[in-house]
């Protein structure tokens, strides 16, 4: 099978003795968002860690238009994947700039000036991230919605064609997480995306990866995978699917024990 | 918004050409400095008539002083300041710790080791001259260190603890040394090794220490851009294309080698690793292919002053150049750290 764009078929990948990944397999269609659910340590980082080529697989193989990721070349690879990383921090005073024009390392020869398409593709990048009035701050003043942001704007100077998001949402209020996910989804790129929160997936997702323990335990639309028995099964807690007039699923969590307790009382 | 206007870029010609122009101002004026009066004229005189343009018209005791001792000395504390701030520069980028200096693999303490047992115990028979067995010492130190880190997984952070290790270790040999079969001599040959001293400047240091720095600094242009790439981190490096194994083990090397050079000539000169590049920083900015060269620029033009500070406060005696780096660079560092603070 050769596929387009970044799959991965059958990939195991163990971390000190302990398998993390097993057998998974992914293959996001061209221009789609794609979330990774699951709960902690269920294998999410460490199959975006894979599909960016940062970790081997033990077995199996990630593949970019059918060629092997081993085989492509750690500068090509950068010019078609763009990783932002979970936690992300730096002792160098950089500016908003500085870090945006990281993205251009992959584009740049040695010993060569930027040239007027690295200060393009930079521009471009700031713009749509909405950062042209923030350049010269310094990184180490910036609230974490706005590193996030920095850090999307740097993978977009990369001029990926996949985009790949460990969490991007942790430890931004809520609006910001909107924010950040309609800027998302507007890019025309494929985008594999870690994500906690269930609507927000739903809402913002074309498709739907869950794992547990390390395996895809369920995939497909936001409305088959989000099922009462699935979270029920994964997260171990119970919730109400309904389905939003605009298509998309609803989680209402439900509390735990609340009914037992009432039925307590009514005796 | 032009990003044009907001790139430093076309500055840099202009601050190394600065650079470049004080520097070698600095190395004519620090000559007249000493004992002997000599004039900046007498200087420039005695330069151009080695290079076999005109006549000097020195005597040739003057010569001898301007061509033989001082000119030397100052050459190689150029080259020694400009060689260590660089390398500094290098570990703290690579290593991504603020605290990193040359040392930090361990170099200097495994020279001073070295020096003192071809002192002490006479190893090598001879043959081998202290500043060789300075050298062995921290080419062994260091391969001892890069051992080390790779055993225990080969992660930047290991690589800081191993030197830390090994540098305890190869302290506690010259310590043991000196302390069972040492006498005055040897205790003053050690103290050489640990403070730092030019006065033994040679044309042949001289050569060599250049001809490593030149190599040093052509490699380390070329891996400019991937020292910026480390800024978040070694995954992060790696998915901006960077291959950061053979970026970590050759900027290792050639720091190493070129740290061992420089102290196997003029001993472990304190502080100048560690305050210069965060000054330069302030300077130039983080980008590494402005902030290389302006780095060592300063470092060059540091030491030159601070020798000639060494060699002059107290005369005749000669303060070690290493008492004077930490004298001036600890008020230095603070300075610069508080600046900091300020700007966060």
């Amino acid at each position: 099978m050769t596929a387009d764009g970044i799959a991965a078929e059958r990939v195991t990948r163990s971390l000190g003795g302990r398998i993390v990944l097993d057998d998974v397999s992914i293959a996001p269609e061209a221009g789609a968002t794609v979330g990774l659910l699951g709960p902690n340590g269920s294998g999410k980082s460490t199959l975006l860690r894979l599909l960016a080529g940062v970790l081997a697989p033990t077995t199996g193989v990630v593949t970019l238009d059918g060629e092997r990721l081993d085989d492509v070349g750690r500068r090509s690879l950068a010019r078609r994947i763009a990783v932002v990383e979970q936690h992300t921090d730096t002792q160098v005073p950089l500016t908003v700039l500085d870090v945006v024009r990281l993205g251009r390392i992959p584009h740049r020869r040695t010993w060569l000036p930027s040239s007027a398409e690295d200060d393009d593709a930079v521009g471009a990048a700031l713009e749509h991230a909405g950062l042209t009035d923030k350049v010269d701050r310094r990184w180490q003043t910036l609230s974490g919605g706005e590193r996030q942001r920095v850090q999307i704007a740097r993978a977009l100077a990369q001029q990926p064609r996949e985009l790949l998001l460990d969490e991007p949402t942790n430890h931004l209020d809520i609006q910001h997480q909107f924010d950040l996910l309609n800027l998302l989804v507007g890019l025309p790129l494929t985008t594999v995306v870690a994500l906690h929160d269930l609507n927000l997936a739903a809402m913002y997702c074309d498709r739907l990866v869950v794992l547990q323990s390390g395996k895809v335990v369920a995939a497909g639309r936001p409305e088959e995978v989000l099922t009462e028995e699935l979270i029920e099964r994964v997260y171990g807690v119970r919730a109400v699917v309904t389905l939003e007039p605009e298509g998309h699923p609803h989680v209402r969590f439900v509390r735990a024990g609340r009914p037992a307790r009432s039925a307590l009382r009514a005796e | 918004m032009s990003l044009a206007q907001l790139t430093r870029r076309s500055r840099l010609p202009l601050v190394l050409l600065g650079g470049v122009v004080a520097l070698a101002l600095s190395i004519a004026l620090a000559i007249t400095f000493g004992p002997a009066n000599i004039e900046v004229g007498e200087v420039w005189s005695a330069v151009v008539a080695r290079l076999g343009i005109g006549e000097s018209g020195l005597s040739a005791i003057r010569d001898g002083i301007v061509w033989n001792l001082r000119l030397p000395r100052t050459l190689l504390a150029a080259v020694c300041g400009a060689g260590l701030a660089v390398c500094g520069a290098i570990m703290q980028s690579l290593l991504r710790n603020p605290l990193a200096d040359p040392f930090v693999l361990g170099v200097s303490s495994g020279a001073s080791t070295g020096a003192v047992l071809v002192v002490v115990l006479g190893a090598g028979g001879g043959v081998v001259s202290m500043s060789a067995g300075a050298f062995l010492g921290a080419v062994a130190s260091f391969a001892f260190v890069l051992l080390l880190s790779h055993t225990l997984g080969g992660t930047t952070d290991r690589v800081v603890l191993s030197g830390v290790a090994v540098m305890q270790l190869f302290s506690a040999l010259t310590s043991f040394v000196v302390l069972t079969s040492g006498d005055a001599e040897t205790t003053r040959g050690v103290l050489f090794w640990l403070l730092g001293s030019l006065s033994n400047a040679s044309w042949a240091e001289v050569g060599t220490c250049f001809a490593v720095l030149a190599a040093t600094l052509l490699v380390c242009a070329g891996y400019a851009r991937s020292l910026d790439a480390f800024a978040f981190g070694e995954d992060a490096a790696a998915t901006l294309g960077v291959s950061v194994a053979r970026t970590r083990l050759v900027l290792l090397c050639v720091t190493a080698l070129l740290t061992a050079v420089l102290v196997s000539s003029a001993g472990a000169i304190g502080f100048v690793g560690l305050v210069l590049p965060h000054a330069a920083r302030a300077l130039a900015g983080p980008n590494h292919a402005r902030l290389l060269p302006v780095t060592a620029l300063a470092g060059a033009v540091f030491l030159v002053w601070v020798d000639t500070l060494a060699r002059t406060v107290l005369d005749p005696q000669e303060v070690p150049v290493g008492v004077v780096t930490a004298l001036i660079g600890v008020p230095a560092f603070v300075l610069i750290l508080y600046r900091a603070r300020g700007a966060r």
